[in-house]
């Protein structure tokens, strides 16, 4: 049994009788003896070799696929070597939230620098210092934009199904009434978006590119939103950001994001990290943590969390929002990766997603029964038609070690590539579809 | 110390990406970004010596006492982190289907099953993020339940006084009133106030047990029977659960909802803020109100189901899967004897603690023993000498000790809370009381330099006023310098 | 304490100024202002809000705090301070003249105290 507890069992003897206690039962005496627990249902405790050994032999029951055509939301990209070493560091990995600036400065100048960087891909004046991921990220900026006489949430319905979900979830709560806006030819509908907006709406909400990878007319969508006197929330994908336009560009009042193509691998969902920039004029709404600049007595620069009179701890039931962490050190992988790529890097990783989607896409094309299905412009992910059911495809795929398209609720398939896609794989998913269908 | 931005340097750069392998692609007209991309320019020993300096400038509790109340800084052990790391764990895609993603699954079933155990609840779902994502999620299965028995008028969640701010806070974002409910001389909750204010209107009651002031409510199950009767639900808010956690059990003292934070209470690291889990349990009859997603048993082995009347969606995909991983690996490490063990360490050295401080400061509710955590009052002493509970916390900085939680609870003067954990020896804790009592007797000779304290960081006090009055948010590079 | 004869004041420290033209300005006394500390933002109310009286119009930040500004009579915004939003500030170095909110259609007020009374209920308070 192991138990991270560096006092012996004589130690501890030793403790207690210094306190004038006999047992533990006497530092206990509050509690109701007929509640206390016999023995917990558990198994024995374990060395580190068994737990190692059982903790592998579970991770061994999963398949990992060393070819991923597969986006939806989480995205496998390359993670320089300096990412994983850096936020491995014991001292980022075992820190609090930095109440403490003079003890701190080392992880509240990270999230400065990261606020930085967020504001220099998204466009826009300030970022908070993270939040749980875009999803929740999204629901947050839902909430910033709620006012007396506007409590109407509008969402396109090429946004991610789980961003749109949990935005529903978190206005269960508030109250806010949530309207979807129909999809047109894969895009969002212009018209149906003008239809649907008038002075109770709070807030539209776009997902830039959509879930299925297309290019929204988003400074024009959002000049709608604003016509009508509604915020404009643009959720976009961060390595797009190095060439498409920003939400800054595209008149957007607060840009949201799912971060994890930032260096975080895929996890299985998490931990991701959401990262959340607005205008100056919302600054003051935006939910959790912000680190601002200041200086200590003698003039030196330092770092400290700010703006902190917005929060649960000091507003309690009048805060807008209960956020009292960030994902840290996913904001700071954030970082160090951003840094690592730099703007060049950051741009190349962009294009070489665009062109290996391309290639993919043409490949996965000249397959009989394969369509694109939306013509146009997209970034990394294209749908296509399937002949054969998708379940088939994708048995078959995975066979050969091929982690294939998302089947969408049409039937159609929803396909990734990005920079570890390599030629030689596109061509080997070509005859692998070629052999399945 | 310089920022990134300002040690860029135009054209360095780390060599990450093979040549481009096929025909390049592009955006058409009017797609593209316009305004340069502002990210720094710097090779990879730039980068590595940039945050070895940051890491210089920061403290884990890995590198020292953290006695911050509420937050439970345990040691993290470093075998957790390498199992969560493992490729099989940190490659699965989370849409991946069931039958190539068994083993996350059974993660989160196992440690499902285990959790539920030591918290007497039937149920429970790991997608909210952090433990106030996780009050959310629990009050939002509160709503829909009553509404799904068409009991409309539950609009209020009564909170304790002394209760953290992220209760008071959760309720709102679910649209409920919050009605504070005080605490009596004991520090428990006030059972005549709590009569008056539970009645149709109660949706649910949110209570820490042990509170914030590290006590036992021995009422506990008279407080929850008083709810119950009244038609409200009792939520659990598992901050302090490392005190109790094996002992006694959140589900036997009437609860029917808890949240747990993984990374207090089960070890996972705070990480500077996060990531963090906040999975939230609940008796079997609210579990078809649980988030999506929740792990059953299927004919070919373990699958996600969405529970019947779920409340929805909380967080993208499943919540902070590898943070699961590590809670697991720690639960299974201290097994059935283990984790009453941490739970009655964790208490032995706050007792211990406290008892070494009794006579130099003053102790809110001192008279019983605490929990897991003490809370010391300074007012008499900022009465007498003009040292302040943040002058003190700011001196044992200076002697490498992360200061405790500063003014909280709201119901102490001048509050000092310290939460040893179990994982610090008896010689850390007589260090750190040796230099509590010599910081009390420098309030007398010197208060001046504990004033100024600390002296031995990198800065001194910040000028917090500046900071929020003009707020400066991201680096803006010099005139003439962009 | 500076407690300007012309003006009148709430027990919830907030003062009040009657114009010829039936408006009235409203700020935070020079109690308020010492007892809150360094203000760092104001959260003021828009032109044409209604307020009641008694009932919070906005609220003061402090850097670890956050009080509510309550307002003395039942009226609609005229104006705002917009100055108040640069330098909160102004509140600490010139509470009588930094001004929050002007009202106008006023049609009820609470009992308000005079100079000396005011003095007299901080008196009390302390």
């Amino acid at each position: 049994m192991g138990s991270y507890q560096p006092s012996t069992q004589e130690e501890r003897q030793a403790m207690l009788e210094a306190i004038g206690c006999q047992s533990m039962d006497d530092l206990y005496a509050q509690v109701p003896p007929q509640m206390r627990l016999d023995h917990l249902d558990l198994p024995d405790g374990k060395s580190e070799l068994e737990v190692r050994r059982i903790l592998e032999g579970i991770a061994a029951k999963n398949t990992v696929f060393p070819s991923v055509f597969r986006g939806a939301g989480a995205y496998k990209h390359y993670i320089p070597a300096i990412v994983k070493s850096v936020t491995s560091k014991e001292t980022f990995v075992t820190a609090y939230t930095p109440y403490q600036a003079e003890l701190s400065q080392g992880v509240l100048q990270s999230i400065f620098e990261y606020q930085t960087m967020i504001c220099a891909l998204t466009g826009m004046d300030a970022s908070n210092a993270s939040i749980y991921d875009g999803a929740s990220a999204a629901a947050e900026a839902v909430a910033m934009c709620r006012d007396r006489k506007r409590s109407t949430v509008l969402i396109s319905a090429a946004a991610h199904p789980m961003v749109r979900r949990t935005v529903e979830t978190y206005c269960f709560g508030n109250g806010m009434e949530v309207k979807t806006v129909p999809v047109k030819n894969g895009f969002t509908d212009t018209q149906a978006l003008t239809d649907l907006l008038d002075d109770t709406v709070a807030c539209f909400y776009l997902q830039q590119p959509n879930y299925f990878g297309r290019i929204e007319a988003a400074k024009e969508l959002g000049e709608a939103a604003h016509a009508a006197g509604a915020k404009f929330i643009m959720g976009v994908n961060p390595i797009a950001m190095a060439v498409l336009k920003t939400p800054g560009e595209c008149g957007a009042d607060i840009a949201v994001g799912e971060g994890q193509p930032l260096g975080m691998p895929l996890s299985f969902g998490g931990p991701y990290l959401g990262f959340m920039a607005a205008t100056s004029a919302l600054t003051r709404k935006l939910p959790g943590r912000i680190v601002g600049e200041t200086t200590d007595h003698d003039g030196r620069r330092a770092y400290v969390l700010t703006l902190q009179a917005r929060e649960q701890h000091i507003r309690r039931e009048k805060a807008s929002s209960n956020v009292c962490s960030n994902q840290a050190l996913c904001a700071m992988t954030a970082a160090v990766y951003l840094a690592a790529v730099g703007p060049d890097g950051l741009r190349q990783v962009a294009e070489r997603c665009m062109a290996h989607a391309r290639y993919a896409a043409q490949k996965v094309c000249d397959v009989p029964g394969f369509d694109m299905v939306y013509p146009g412009p997209y970034f990394h992910e294209f749908v296509t038609t399937c002949p054969c059911k998708p379940e088939k495809l994708l048995t078959g795929l995975a066979k050969r070690g091929i982690l294939g398209p998302l089947p969408l609720e049409d039937g159609n398939l929803l396909w990734c590539a990005t920079e570890m896609n390599t030629r030689d794989e596109i061509d080997a998913l070509e005859q692998a579809i070629r052999e399945v269908v | 110390m310089e920022l990134l931005f300002e040690k860029s340097r135009k054209g360095r750069r780390c060599d990450l990406l093979p040549p481009l392998d096929v025909p390049p692609a592009h955006l058409m007209a009017g797609m593209e970004r316009e305004t340069p991309l502002d990210l720094p320019e710097l090779s990879e020993v730039d980068l590595t010596r940039h945050y070895s300096a940051l890491e210089r400038r920061a403290h884990g509790v890995n590198n020292g006492f953290y006695p911050l109340g509420s937050c439970t800084m345990k040691y993290n052990p470093r075998i957790n982190e390498e199992l969560s790391a493992l490729p099989g764990f940190t490659g699965v895609h989370p849409t991946q289907s069931a039958d190539t993603a068994q083993g996350c699954l059974e993660v989160l079933y196992l440690a499902e099953e285990l959790l539920c155990e030591i918290t007497g609840m039937d149920a429970m779902t790991f997608q909210p993020a952090a433990g106030a994502h996780g009050e959310f999620t629990a009050l939002l299965m509160v709503k829909k339940y009553h509404l799904d028995r068409g009991d409309t008028a539950r609009t209020k969640i009564l909170v304790p006084d002394s209760a953290h701010g992220t209760n008071p806070a959760s309720a709102a974002m679910c649209g409920f009133t919050v009605v504070n409910v005080p605490s009596n001389p004991d520090g428990g909750v006030d059972l005549e106030a709590l009569k008056a204010a539970a009645g149709p209107d109660t949706a649910a009651l949110m209570l820490t047990n042990p509170n914030t002031l590290g006590l036992f409510d021995p009422n506990i199950l008279e407080i929850t029977q008083i709810v119950h009767d009244a038609g409200g639900l009792c939520y659990y808010d598992g901050a302090n659960l490392n005190a109790v956690m094996g002992v006694v059990r959140p589900g036997d003292m009437g609860f029917d909802l808890v949240h747990l934070n993984l990374h207090k209470t089960f070890s996972t690291p705070h990480g500077g803020g996060g990531p963090g889990s906040g999975p939230v349990g609940c008796k079997k009859f609210l579990q078809d109100f649980l988030p999506v997603f929740h792990v059953e048993e299927g004919g070919d082995g373990l699958e996600f189901k969405d529970p019947a009347k779920s409340i929805g969606s909380v967080k993208v995909f499943y919540g902070n899967f590898t943070v699961v991983v590590k809670a697991l690996a720690y639960i299974l490490t201290l097994g059935a004897q283990g984790i009453p063990e941490a739970a009655k360490g964790a208490v032995l050295n706050a007792n211990y603690l406290r008892e070494q401080l009794r006579g130099t400061y003053d102790i809110a509710y001192g008279d019983g023993p605490c929990m897991h955590e003490f809370v010391l009052t300074l007012h008499d002493l900022k009465k007498q000498t003009g040292v302040s509970a943040m002058d003190v916390a700011k001196a044992l900085i200076d002697h490498g000790i992360h200061p405790p939680t500063m003014y909280f609870p709201l119901i102490v003067e001048e509050a000092l809370m310290f939460e040893p954990t179990e994982t610090e020896s008896r010689e850390t804790l007589d260090e750190a009381a040796a230099v509590l009592r010599d910081i009390r007797a420098q309030a007398d000779a010197d208060p001046e330099s504990l004033h100024t304290a600390p002296h031995t960081t990198p800065i001194g006090r910040p000028d917090e006023v500046k900071a929020a009055r003009h707020p400066v948010l991201r680096y803006t590079p010099p005139e003439g310098k962009a | 304490m500076n407690t300007p004869d012309h003006l009148r004041y709430t027990k919830s420290h907030e003062w009040i100024l009657f114009a010829d033209d039936g408006t009235a300005k409203v700020g935070l006394t020079d109690h308020a202002q010492d007892a809150l500390g360094d203000l760092v933002f104001v959260n003021l109310p828009q032109v044409g809000d209604a307020l009641t009286c008694g009932e919070a119009l906005g609220d003061v930040e402090s850097v670890k705090a956050v009080s509510d500004v309550y307002s003395p009579v039942t009226g609609t915004v005229k104006a705002v301070n917009e100055d108040l939003l640069d330098t909160p500030e102004a509140i600490n170095s010139d509470p009588y003249g930094a001004w929050l909110v002007e009202v106008e259609n006023i049609t009820d007020q609470e009992e308000l105290l005079d100079a000396a009374a005011y003095q007299d209920h901080c008196a009390q308070e302390d």
